[in-house]
């Protein structure tokens, strides 16, 4: 007996060893492959790579920040001029779009709909991956200690990431969409059809549970729908390339991600989301041409007068009358520019009035009327708080 | 002739210091893990299972050798997120059968080494592609066109990598 265990002694380890690994194989599968169930070892494993892999994203960030912020920096001015006209331009965009905004909240809040938004989210960085081409996940470098669980959802600003999948103290692992074992719950912008995301093992993504006989079209935006009661409503997912027929009665549609999955570096955890109703709030309209009036040129604020101004005081001699309290809003109520209700614009007005066709010089604020109440919203000038204080300027 | 059959005592078996045993196979899985990030081709090599290769067939013991593979394979499956043991059975089959065939064939030099990976690569797919379709019931497809060419790839890689680490080699 003993010479037969010894001469099969390494196959009979080799068909225990390989027995106990089918055997805990088969207990996961049995448990549905929850991550959970063997979380201790995953933990150990990753924990004991991890610390190999922060110090090699300080140092490549270390060394690109040094490149990036103190030698390379060709163009830097001419790009800055450049992203100052845009922020510009993006301004005036803004007001637009929260008129529209505020319209839209005015309907949800009418129809009493429920929105769900991120109230809170945390920052990380990728440093390290799964290794496997079969198995898309990434491992961040935060965890429990900044808030981190399992199930949140990880963004970046271009779109949806993927959802945590496991979280210890200062490391989590991500599970990105295009994992074979993810799902995400999506709509289309245009066609509002709604569907399951999906990875794929060669880590492509579809978009599953559409019947054929839907029209959907490639470049078709893709978003989050919210059912999964992961990722909140309307977040970028992706967009439709390619629309052909599956099996059993279904689209088979693939989807390129929004957020580039093979390169991400930083990314954004969703720890805190919150579900309200929808009001109608009602903010302070800002227009296009306060906007456009900012860019004049006008004397600086000095706040000490505002009280003067607030409280009816009259200006000391060789000090500008104010009209601070008035605020942006005032000049907005006024219809002039926002220059207007500054110091030194006021102070200007009382003593040398200026002409209103010298351009950069603002007039008077108290010369127009107060602002009459409209039904439009885009068209309605916000109630000045105290349109008292620019008629508290001594002619 | 670059395989040569050997008799037991004609074969050298070498050791490996404990932190060459420890850290190699750390600092192999960890480049899985920190180089595709950068580069997702990466992906395609496997360097947990180089080193399973290499230790298997310089140490020449079925025993360390399916060891071994089983400890590389655990951990590399606890960082992604398919259940434990897929690449822990591949690599216990593949560690025994390259320390199996250390002890009959000397496969020293460059040429044996690259056929010798390139087999261990295919035998380790096979095994993974096996036990993933019919344990897991994972959706995976098969491709001898993919699984070649990694086969190649991993076997060039090999023959540099196996250069390198014979210099951690100690003779017994």
């Amino acid at each position: 007996m003993e010479s037969v265990l010894g001469r099969y002694r390494n196959l009979i380890v080799l068909v225990g060893v390989l027995f106990l690994q089918v055997l805990g194989l088969a207990v996961q599968v049995k448990r549905g492959n929850d991550v959970q169930n063997t979380r201790l070892i995953r933990v150990w494993a990753v924990g004991a790579i991890a610390p190999f892999e922060r110090g090699l994203v300080w140092i490549e960030n270390s060394t690109g920040n040094l490149w990036h912020n103190y030698f390379y920096l060709r163009g830097v001015r001419v790009e800055n001029r450049q992203l100052k006209e845009q922020i510009e331009q993006m301004r005036l965009e803004q007001v637009r779009l929260r008129e529209d905004a505020a319209q839209a909240h005015r309907l949800q809040a009418l129809l009493a709909f429920k929105e769900q938004f991120a109230a809170k989210t945390v920052a990380a960085q990728i440093i390290g991956s799964s290794g496997s081409d079969l198995s898309r996940i990434v491992s961040i470098d935060k965890g429990k200690n900044a808030g981190i669980e399992p199930g949140m959802a990880v963004i970046t600003a271009d779109g949806v990431v993927g959802k945590v999948l496991l979280a210890d103290s200062s490391l989590s692992q991500v599970l990105l969409i295009n994992d074979q074992s993810s799902g995400v719950g999506v709509i289309l912008e245009k066609s509002r059809l709604q569907g399951v995301l999906r990875g794929t093992p060669n880590g492509e993504v579809t978009l599953e549970r559409l019947m054929s006989d839907e029209q959907v079209n490639p470049g078709e935006t893709v978003l989050t729908s919210g059912g999964d009661q992961v990722f909140p409503k309307g977040l970028p997912v992706g967009t439709v390339t390619k629309v052909g027929t599956g099996k059993d009665l279904f689209l088979s549609i693939k989807v390129k991600p929004a957020a580039n999955l093979s390169k991400l570096e930083e990314v954004l955890v969703l720890v805190e989301k919150q579900q309200r109703e929808a009001t109608a709030e009602e903010t302070g309209h800002t227009r296009a041409a306060d906007i456009l009036a900012q860019r004049l040129p006008s004397v600086p604020d000095k706040p000490a007068q505002a009280a003067d101004s607030a409280t009816g005081a009259p200006a000391e001699p060789g000090k500008p009358a104010s009209s601070a309290n008035a605020g942006p809003k005032a000049a907005g109520t006024a219809g002039a520019p926002k220059t207007a209700s500054t110091p030194g614009a006021a102070a200007t007005g009382s003593k040398a009035p200026a002409s209103p066709d010298k351009p950069g010089v603002a007039r008077p604020a108290q010369a127009k009327p107060p602002a009459q109440p409209s039904t439009s919203p885009s068209t309605q000038p916000p109630a000045s708080p105290k349109p008292a204080a620019d008629q508290d300027i001594p002619d | 002739m670059p395989i040569t059959y050997t008799s037991g005592e004609q074969v050298e078996v070498y050791r490996f210091s404990i932190p060459a045993t420890i850290g190699i196979p750390l600092l192999a899985l960890f480049l899985q893990a920190f180089v595709p990030r950068r580069f997702p081709s990466f992906a395609y090599l496997d360097l947990p299972l180089l080193v399973t290769i290499f230790f298997g067939i310089s140490r020449r013991n079925p025993i360390s050798g399916l060891l071994t593979g089983a400890v590389i394979g655990l951990v590399q499956d606890s960082l992604g997120g398919l259940p434990l043991g897929l690449y822990g059975i591949s690599k216990t089959v593949v560690g025994f059968l390259a320390s199996s065939l250390g002890v009959k064939l000397d496969v020293e030099n460059a040429g044996a080494r690259f056929l010798v990976t390139l087999g261990f690569y295919i035998v380790h797919a096979a095994v993974y592609f096996t036990v993933a379709r019919g344990l897991v019931s994972l959706n995976l497809a098969w491709s001898w066109r993919n699984g070649i060419l990694a086969g190649l790839a991993n076997a060039v890689v090999g023959m540099v990598l196996y250069f390198v680490l014979d210099k951690f080699k100690q003779r017994t």
